[in-house]
């Protein structure tokens, strides 16, 4: 399985992060949104079935956060540490190959 | 400060990347804070892709300042600007004198894109002054309004971007029928009035056609303006998975007809002038900010809609 | 060599910007302030200011526009009065906390309602809180030089606020005086080139500008305003010494004229200073003690030097174009926070004057000596007082 592209970001910016007040209170770190896991967000998770999969990559297009990327052969990656699960690309999927299911805590 | 070609890029193979409509970089950082589902989101992802490191934003005070996160977070990566309420034409047309002053080259192939990104209420109502002044001046700057059609991020107030027949928090519906009253304005027919270089609607539901017109808003000298259906499944009260259906039907009822004005000539892209159009219901039964509409008030929205459509096709016909 | 030139304050000032060599300039039509943009738009015009002129469609547009050039990374000037200051209010805030070193030259004049062209200090006064430098010119080579200096503290890296240079409408604005215009190369050395180390966009460089403050982090932003502000005041001085030693013309926070043994010493601002003076030799040739006193900087206010001032002093009187309904002139609330916890301190009175135009006659000056001496004598007078009131018509 393909990493997620964020991982390398999310040190990045740990290593960089300062909470130090800045002339005109400028942010220097780009992307530093990383570190905040909105995962956590999720009632609902999309449950992915590889078999069904066209690789049309709709879900990964249609992702607002991105949560989803692609691994190594193009198949869709859920990065459950970001989706907050609204279920656009179980909606959009042209072979329902993502199930929307109520995640147990 | 990390240097843009530090920032992760991961490798496709080509048959992929050719299969994509999308750039594959990411500009646009997951963490951020906007709602489930968002439209906005999901635009201004795309509009990132479009211009990676080459573009420089402004943001006025809206659902996006949240968005791009409170200090000292970034879900861009690039350059962003937050300014007040109504000022994004003003505060770009700086920006882009400010960079001309320096001799940096500003939009065109290899340019710096300077982007405004504000909501329907920061453009069609507070920040329309400063948007006309914008586009009469000439700035060769992109000004984008994400569409959601109501104040989302004061909690779902009207704006005059809000559909006759909508409920909002300030037009509740109630014994004296009090629902938004008003039909949508065609702020992009006030956009054209300026003859800008470069206007057009888009939808998140057609990222493959907003790309080519993010990229035309790059390489046309001038004003551009792109009007980007983006809706809020929150203020909607609609379910978070339908963001991207709601956009299309809108589209395909001709609700929100994607069309371009270039050189004085209007060019509908979807739907079909062709066809008739879907039944404006398939859009309004999926959202609960309709659901207090009686079927006259359909009616009407329905009667409007097809107007609206009909005046369109005669200008693209006219001046196609 | 420096030229003289005879010119109106606008044309002063609009000098003054074409030798700072700003990048970009955006500014709205405004009486009495118009000249400048107009002055500047041929100086640009006949090519000999190289500025990107936008011709924006309001003040508050203006300043918007000012802001996106200066987060951009250049040099910007703006102009306005008034009613047009009154709409940039809310950027003016924006300018400030964003640390962008605008400067703005402000022909002073009266707010709505009744709409009035004419001078007073209220436009500029009523921004005093938005973290912008503010200093006031006494003529028109006054705002020549004030602007270079504005430019010259606002630039600072210690520093890095907004400036405005305020002068009196049509009294400066409109009248024409003899002015030295410095050399080109001169100022070139003075103000050298503006190189933002903060905040400028760049694609390159994917910082973001102005982003939410939450309440864990919004106070210590706005702190930083504060402490530059602080900072500002050494700054000005170092600027005031430099401008000496290039120029040969002296500057001072507060100006003193005839204080060292005064019992009443007059405190104001602006071109109301030059007829301060005339008084005061036609008073002291009459025997009273009485001195003057213009204060160039008001933000940020001069504390220690009205300290050093009101030692001077037994009745120290501030005539003042402003007024704070509720609770009088806020050049004497600000001078009241400078002295109220000082052992000795003069007698202070505020004298509400010359609002909306009105002329500022000796006749009104003595009506302030009177009730100057009045106090000094022990008697009890009114702290705020109205001057030059048409009783007849109230």
């Amino acid at each position: 399985m393909a990493e997620s592209p964020f991982k390398a970001d999310i040190e990045r910016v740990q290593k960089e992060y300062s909470e130090k007040m800045t002339p005109g209170a400028i942010v220097y770190i780009p992307g530093s949104s990383v570190v905040n896991k909105t995962g956590g967000w999720r009632v609902f998770m999309p449950q992915f079935n590889r078999e069904k999969c066209i690789r049309c990559f709709m879900c990964y297009t249609l992702c607002p956060e991105p949560a989803i990327y692609l691994d190594e052969e193009s198949y869709p990656v859920f990065d459950y540490d970001y989706c907050k699960g609204c279920g656009i690309c179980a909606n959009e999927c042209p072979t329902k190959a993502i199930e929307m299911v109520r995640e147990s805590k | 400060m990390v240097p843009l070609e530090e920032v992760k890029k991961m490798e496709l193979p080509a048959d992929v990347k050719k299969k994509l409509t999308l750039p594959f970089e990411e500009h646009f950082y997951a963490g951020h804070t906007a709602c489930q589902g968002c439209g906005a989101a999901l635009g201004l992802r795309y509009v990132l892709k479009a211009y990676g490191g080459k573009a420089i934003f402004t943001i006025p005070a809206c659902c996006s300042t949240i968005i791009a996160g409170p200090w000292p977070y970034s879900a861009l990566n690039a350059p962003l600007f937050h300014t007040a309420f109504e000022t994004t034409g003003a505060v770009i047309s700086g920006i882009e004198a400010a960079l001309k002053a320096k001799g940096y080259k500003v939009k065109g192939e290899d340019g710096i894109m300077v982007v405004g990104w504000a909501g329907d209420g920061g453009t069609a109502d507070i920040g329309l002054q400063a948007l006309s002044g914008f586009l009469e001046r000439g700035h060769d700057a992109l000004y984008i309004m994400y569409d959601n059609e109501a104040y989302m991020n004061t909690g779902i107030q009207r704006s005059s971007s809000t559909p006759y027949g909508a409920w909002t928090t300030n037009t509740p519906g109630g014994k004296k029928h009090f629902l938004e009253q008003r039909p949508k304005k065609k702020v992009i027919d006030i956009v054209i009035a300026h003859k800008p270089a470069y206007a057009a609607t888009a939808s998140v539901a057609y990222p493959e056609d907003f790309m080519k017109k993010l990229k035309k808003a790059q390489t046309i000298k001038g004003p551009a303006f792109i009007q980007l259906f983006a809706p809020c499944p929150t203020g909607w009260r609609a379910p978070t998975d339908k963001t991207i259906e709601l956009a299309r039907l809108a589209v395909q009822t001709a609700y929100f007809p994607l069309f371009e004005y270039e050189n004085g000539k209007y060019k509908i892209n979807m739907p079909s002038p062709n066809k008739e159009p879907k039944p404006i219901e398939e859009f309004i039964k999926l959202q609960g900010r309709f659901k207090y509409m009686t079927k006259e008030d359909i009616e009407i929205l329905q009667e409007w809609v097809l107007r609206e459509w009909d005046e369109l096709k005669k200008k693209a016909e006219i001046f196609g | 060599m420096p030229m003289r030139k005879v010119m109106k304050g606008n044309e002063a000032a609009a000098w003054a910007a074409k030798l700072a060599k700003p990048k970009v300039v955006a500014a709205f039509p405004i009486t009495p302030s118009t000249l400048v943009p107009e002055k500047i738009s041929e100086f640009v015009a006949d090519g000999e200011m190289d500025a990107e002129f936008i011709k924006v469609e309001s003040e508050h547009s203006a300043i918007s526009a000012c802001v996106g050039a200066s987060a951009a990374g250049v040099r910007t000037f703006t102009a306005t009065a008034s009613q047009g200051l009154a709409l940039m209010h809310e950027i003016l805030f924006i300018a400030a906390g964003m640390r962008l070193p605008i400067v703005m030259a402000i022909g002073n004049r009266a707010l709505s309602a009744p709409i009035n062209i004419w001078n007073d200090w209220q436009d500029t006064i009523s921004e005093r809180d938005t973290g912008w430098i503010q200093f006031y010119a006494e003529n028109n080579q006054e705002a020549l030089d004030l602007i270079l200096i504005a430019f010259k503290v606002a630039e600072d890296e210690r520093v890095l606020l907004p400036a405005m240079v305020g002068f009196d409408a049509f009294i400066l604005t409109h009248t024409v005086e003899p002015v030295e215009i410095p050399d080109q190369e001169v100022v070139d050395e003075f103000l050298g080139e503006y190189v933002p180390k903060h905040a400028y966009l760049d694609p390159a460089r994917p910082i973001t500008q102005g982003a939410l403050g939450f309440p864990a982090h919004y106070m210590e932003a706005r702190y930083t305003v504060w402490e530059a502000m602080e900072n500002a005041r050494k700054v000005i001085k170092e600027a005031f010494d430099e401008f000496e030693k290039k120029f040969g013309r002296r500057y001072h926070m507060i100006e003193e004229y005839k204080t060292d043994d005064a019992e009443i010493i007059l405190l104001t601002m602006g071109s109301l200073a030059g007829t301060l003076k005339e008084f005061v030799d036609k008073k002291r040739e009459e025997g009273v003690k009485i001195g003057a006193a213009k204060m160039t900087v008001y933000r940020p206010f001069p504390i220690e030097e009205l300290r050093a001032l009101a030692k001077k002093a037994k009745v120290l009187a501030i005539l003042e174009k402003d007024i704070s309904f509720g609770i009088g002139g806020a050049v004497f609330a600000d001078a009241s926070r400078a002295l109220v916890n000082e052992k000795e301190k003069p007698i202070m009175l505020d004298f509400i004057i010359g609002l909306g135009g009105r002329d500022v006659t000796f006749d009104q000056l003595e009506e302030v000596v009177a009730i100057s001496k009045k106090a000094l004598e022990g008697e009890k007078v009114e702290e705020v007082n109205w001057i030059g009131l048409r009783k007849e018509i109230l």
